[in-house]
Order: structure tokens, then C-alpha cells, then sequence
């Protein structure tokens, strides 16, 4: 048979008074105006743990949060929960065996990834001026998908984060499709592994190029429909204007780069300073934040995605006919039909299978514009078909290192408003 | 501007220090042969040739050269959008030069993986811990002399590593082979044990032991009998 208890509750008013920790003497000079108990107000401060396993966090990044009451008076952010070793696997590896392993990095984004590794790798061999212009061009299109795909989820995951969750569940069903075009493309939906040094692994497949256009156009109403739940919206606005800005000085001391960059009001693109593959022949503006809050990194990449609809228009537009590899058997595989019935062909492939592209000896960095910022693979070569050493650059893990000195100054609440807006991966961040 | 010219103007500044600039697929690259002038040479780059962006900062382990560790620089302008390396060496016995953390905010975390991952210390650094692998853990996983399939590690209470699931096993390729046919253990060996064999497993041998890779039980390449 039940019993029941009553529950015992503490009085406060019983409790002790609370004693000052250090009471100043009688007389000493400023302790004028203290009034007996004023310390408690302040109260002492908390340190929180936030992370590595929370949803707002995108992954594993932990932060050690010092409060005071609601107000964040320091952030260390603390990081490395998904290192695997990247850059020690890519010096025991051929260069064509890493391009697997760069889906992994930005996994929201694996395309792009691909294509940016891909281009160091030519920068190495001095082949860049070879890519083929239908290479040039499917290489484009792939770079601006992953960026539609990335930025959809970074929105939808940061609106979610401030409590919209519809955003999320929208841009999610359009993401849905890019995996579908990316598994028509490349045969798989996340880990595309799509280039190779010197060209592609296969070209479109038929009528790829209508399945994009018809997506492309269903895209931009969602944007349009996500725009207006979120541009005007009160609730949105509130959580994230003025929240997390980040000075033009700082975003460029802490070498921010891609649209938290330009959210900052500074102008600058990879694809425009520094054109590669075929930027410089397609029409495309760079929206620049003006203030460098949440907002402004929210509305930079609003329209970056609407820019990427406009470039792989043109893309489709002009796409050429023609090979999508380098004609050279000592880069990219000899056709397969070849292999088998050719000598030559044959000793191709068996050496670019076994030892890998050779590769002079030398030292090349180059930097892709990404979808987080900018993506950059330093390439240490003392020839042969390994790597000497790899350092990849990933936006996210740089990104991060403002932190300690964006989050100090916030509501325990505009953390989550500003990682959203940050818009990290930790898989690239940690390697 | 040019690369080209923004180096000469940091040679006119540091002669002596700064080495004539080499140029690699269009990139400007200069030495500087001592490393504790860094961050002077840095904080003048930044102040009077424009490169406000630090766009990365990496190491590379020259094992068994001296000296040992190369640091690279990688700096950018964004008014004259020009790139440049900077490229300084610190030795084995004493790897340490001054950190740019008060040129740049963003080397902050940049020293710190290299200190995490090759063990080269930053004087001057606010905050040099491990930033990667954890508080504590004691060796430099991106050193040439670190196996990759790691080694074993033991913190009570905190962290340890056990040897990579599959290390020495038939399918882990032995770290810092010389090619791939020496450092992939899945190459097939014919079944007559002809002199070509013979000096194929003694260069794999070779390469191991150079290495220092832990000959775990498994690592005992199989022959056809």
C-alpha cells in the first residue's frame, strides 16, 4: 500500500544571511557607499560547459563558458574532438588516394572540397592551364551546388538554433535534391569524391543539366518563402541584430574569410581577387555585410545563394562540348578500353595506380573560396607521388578563433545566435 | 605592386636576413635565415608593406636534416592583394622563435597546432597549449618520426590511445615509405623467392626500421610459403 509523504520543502527565510567574503574595514577609503550585503548581488561566477555534445554546437566543439549570472565574461572554446589525423594520413598516401578523404573535411559541402584539393594539386603540377573548359565548367557548377547545399543547412540550423524550426525543415527538403543531383553526378549522395588531378572521374550523366535547371528554379522560391520567414521576422531580428559583431579590423586580424568576411563589410572573394577556373568569364555579384553581426552574415549568405543560382545558370548556359580530361596518361587514367588492349596505356595506368602522379619537387599554397571561407591546401613536395607534408587550411577551425573575443559581453543566449551565424564544421575545423 | 617587389623592399629593410626571393608556380617565396627575428620582420610586413592577412601558418618536419623544422608563413595584402611566403628554420635541440600572436590574432591558434603536432614552441605565446589532441598527451603526431598508426599512450583518469585497431596489420601502409610499393603491405609477392623479392622485403625492412614503426606482433610481413 502507497504512503503518503509530504514533501519537505526549505524555508527560505530560514536560511542564514549570507556573510560577506571580505567585509572592508570600517573607514577605509571607497567603502563609503557599500551597503552590507551589496556582494551578493554580484554573486560569484559560474563556469559552464557547453558541449562537445549539445545541438547547437554543430558537431563536437566544447566551450568553457565563465558567467556572471546571464552575461558571458569569458569563452574558451575548446576544440580537436574530431581530429583524425588528416594531414599524417595524406604524407602516407598518393595524391589521388586523399581525394576521398577531402569529402570528410566540409561534409556538407564535398564537392567543393574535391574541386579545391583537386586545383592544389594541379598548382603543384603547373597543369592548371590544361584543365579542359568543359572541366573548367562542371567544376563550377559543382562548386556552387555545394555552396547552395551548405548555406541552406548553415541557415536552416542557425534559424533552428534562435527557435524556427519550420526554416529548417524547409531548406532541408531542397537540400534532399542536391543529394539527388550529386548521386546522379557522382554515384554517391554524401562522400562524392567527384575530381581527379587533371580532370573528372565521369562526365554528366544524360540530362543532368535539366534535372539541375528544374531544381535550380524550385530553389528559388524556397529561398524566397525562407526569406520571408526569417528577413522580417521580429523574433529572428531580435535574437541576432547587433548580436556577435564582429569590426572589419578584427574580422581581417583573426583572418576571417568568407561570409563572415564579407558580413563585416569587407569586400573580398576568392572568386574575384583571385579568379580561378572560370569566375572571371561569369557575371556574379558579392554581397558585403555593413554592420558585422549575426544579421549581417545571416543576409550575406541569403545572397550568396541566390548569386550561385545566377552563376550556374550561366554555367549550363555556356557549358562546352568536348573532353573533360587532360590528355596526358602520366596525370589522369587512360580510358579503361585502352588499358586493356594498349602496351603504353597500360604501363600508364599501372604507375599512376601504384606510385601515383609524379610530382616535381616544390611548394604551392592555394586557397578556393568555400562555402565557410576560404579553403587552402599547402602542398610541400620533395617529388614523387606522396606528399612531404599537406597543411590544410580550413576556414572553420580560424573562423573559430574569434570566440574568446566575439562571445565575452553576450547573453548566455546569443551563444547559440552566434555559432549559428559563424556557420562551422567541425570535421573541417578538427581534420 | 608585385610580390616580387614588396620582397625586395623587406630584403632593402633586413639585408642580411632576408634571402633573394624564389619563384615557384607564381608564388613569391623568402628565407629568413634567423628565426628570432620573426616577429620584427612580421610586425613590419603587416605596419609598412600592407599584408594585414595572416592566411596560414604551417610547419614541415625535414626529418634527418638539420635543421630540422621549417616554419612557413603565408601572408596577404588586402590592398594590393598580393601573397607572399616567409620561410625560417628552427633546429631539433631548440625549437623555438618568437610567436606573431600581437602581429596577427589569428597565429594564436596556428602556433598552437604546430606546438600540438610537431612540438615547436612559440616564446612570447599568451596561451600555448595543445589545441587538437589533449591536455597532456606526449608526443607530436606530425613528426616524421611518429608512426602512423600511432603508439599507445596511457593518462589515468584522463585520455590513452591503444594502438590503432589494425596497426601492423596487413592493411596499415608503413609510415614514410619510400614508395608506395614499399610502404603497402598488400603488394603481392610472387611465389618463388627470387633476388627481386628478396631486396623488396629487405627495403620494406629498411623503411620500417628508419622509421621507427613498432613492429607489433602483426607486423611480420606474410610469405608464401
Amino acid at each position: 500500500m502507497a504512503t503518503v509523504q509530504e514533501i519537505h520543502f526549505r524555508d527560505p527565510a530560514s536560511r542564514p544571511a549570507p556573510v560577506p567574503l571580505s567585509t572592508p574595514p570600517a573607514g577605509a577609503p571607497g567603502s563609503e557607499g557599500l551597503v552590507e550585503g551589496e556582494q551578493d548581488l554580484h554573486g560569484e561566477k559560474m563556469i559552464l560547459n557547453m558541449g562537445p555534445s549539445h545541438p547547437a554546437t554543430h558537431g563536437v566543439l566544447r566551450i568553457l563558458l565563465e558567467l556572471d549570472g546571464e552575461i558571458i565574461t569569458k569563452a574558451i572554446p575548446d576544440v580537436g574532438y574530431l581530429h583524425r589525423g588528416d594531414e599524417k594520413i595524406a604524407e602516407n598516401m598518393t595524391y589521388t588516394q586523399f581525394i576521398p578523404y577531402t569529402d570528410r573535411l566540409d561534409y556538407l559541402a564535398p564537392l567543393a572540397n574535391n574541386v579545391a584539393y583537386v586545383m592544389a594539386v594541379e598548382k603543384l603540377l603547373g597543369i592548371e592551364k590544361q584543365i579542359t573548359p568543359r572541366c573548367q565548367y562542371i567544376r563550377v557548377i559543382c562548386c556552387e551546388l555545394a555552396r547552395i547545399s551548405a548555406h541552406l543547412l548553415g541557415l536552416g540550423a542557425f534559424a533552428m538554433d534562435v527557435g524556427a524550426l519550420t526554416v529548417f525543415l524547409h531548406t532541408f527538403t531542397e537540400r534532399e535534391k542536391i543529394y539527388d543531383l550529386a548521386e546522379a553526378l557522382t554515384g554517391a549522395r554524401f562522400t562524392t569524391s567527384y575530381t581527379r588531378i587533371g580532370g573528372l572521374s565521369r562526365d554528366l550523366p544524360p540530362g543532368w543539366t535539366e534535372m539541375v535547371r528544374k531544381f535550380l528554379n524550385e530553389v528559388v522560391v524556397n529561398f524566397d518563402e525562407s526569406e520571408k520567414l526569417l528577413t522580417h521576422n521580429r523574433i529572428f531580428i531580435d535574437r541576432t541584430k547587433d548580436v556577435g559583431t564582429i569590426s572589419k579590423e578584427d574580422a581581417i586580424d583573426f583572418g576571417l574569410t568568407g561570409p563572415n568576411l564579407r558580413g563585416s563589410g569587407v569586400d573580398f572573394d576568392m572568386r574575384k581577387a583571385h579568379p580561378y577556373l572560370v569566375y572571371d568569364q561569369l557575371h556574379f555579384d558579392v554581397p558585403v555585410g555593413s554592420v558585422g553581426d549575426s544579421y549581417d552574415r545571416y543576409l550575406v549568405r541569403m545572397e550568396e545563394m541566390r548569386q550561385s543560382v545566377r552563376i550556374i545558370h550561366q554555367c549550363l548556359d555556356k557549358l562546352p562540348d568536348g573532353p573533360i580530361n587532360v590528355p596526358d596518361g602520366k596525370t589522369v587514367l587512360p580510358p579503361k578500353e585502352k588499358v586493356l588492349t594498349k602496351m603504353e596505356e597500360l604501363i600508364h595506368h599501372f604507375i599512376l595506380v601504384t606510385q601515383g602522379v609524379n610530382v616535381p619537387a616544390g611548394e604551392i599554397y592555394f586557397g578556393a573560396e568555400n562555402p565557410k571561407g576560404e579553403l587552402g591546401f599547402y602542398i610541400c613536395s620533395k617529388g614523387g607521388g606522396t606528399p612531404h607534408r599537406m597543411k590544410i587550411r580550413a576556414p572553420s577551425f580560424v573562423n573559430l578563433s574569434i570566440l574568446p573575443k566575439l562571445l565575452p559581453g553576450h547573453m548566455m543566449s546569443d551563444t547559440v545566435a552566434i555559432l549559428g551565424s559563424l556557420d562551422f564544421v567541425m570535421g573541417e575545423c578538427d581534420r | 605592386m608585385s610580390p616580387l617587389e614588396l620582397a625586395q623592399k623587406l630584403k632593402e629593410r633586413f639585408p642580411g636576413l632576408i634571402s633573394d626571393s624564389v619563384e615557384f608556380r607564381g608564388e613569391q617565396t623568402v628565407r629568413i635565415s634567423d628565426p628570432q627575428q620573426i616577429h620584427e620582420i612580421c610586425a613590419f610586413a603587416k605596419k609598412d608593406l600592407g599584408f594585414d592577412y595572416l592566411v596560414d601558418l604551417s610547419s614541415v618536419d625535414n626529418y634527418g636534416d638539420d635543421p630540422r623544422f621549417t616554419l612557413v608563413y603565408e601572408l596577404y595584402g588586402y590592398k594590393h592583394h598580393c601573397h607572399l611566403r616567409l620561410k625560417t628554420d628552427v633546429s631539433e635541440e631548440n625549437p623555438v622563435l618568437p610567436t606573431v600572436c600581437n602581429v596577427w590574432q589569428t597565429a594564436n591558434w596556428h602556433e598552437r597546432e604546430i606546438y600540438d603536432m610537431m612540438g615547436v614552441r612559440f616564446s612570447g605565446h599568451p596561451d600555448l597549449r595543445r589545441i587538437l589532441m589533449w591536455e597532456g598527451y606526449p608526443y607530436f603526431p606530425l613528426r616524421k618520426d611518429f608512426p602512423l598508426a600511432g603508439k599507445s599512450s596511457e593518462m589515468p583518469d584522463v585520455a590513452f590511445t591503444k594502438p590503432a585497431p589494425l596497426d601492423g596489420g596487413p592493411f596499415v601502409t608503413i609510415a614514410g615509405g619510400k614508395d608506395t610499393i614499399a610502404r603497402e603491405p598488400r603488394v603481392r609477392l610472387p611465389d618463388t623467392e627470387t633476388l627481386e623479392t628478396n631486396s623488396r622485403i629487405e627495403r620494406r625492412k629498411d623503411t620500417q626500421e628508419a622509421h621507427g614503426h613498432s613492429s607489433g606482433p602483426g607486423a611480420v610481413y606474410p610469405t608464401k610459403k
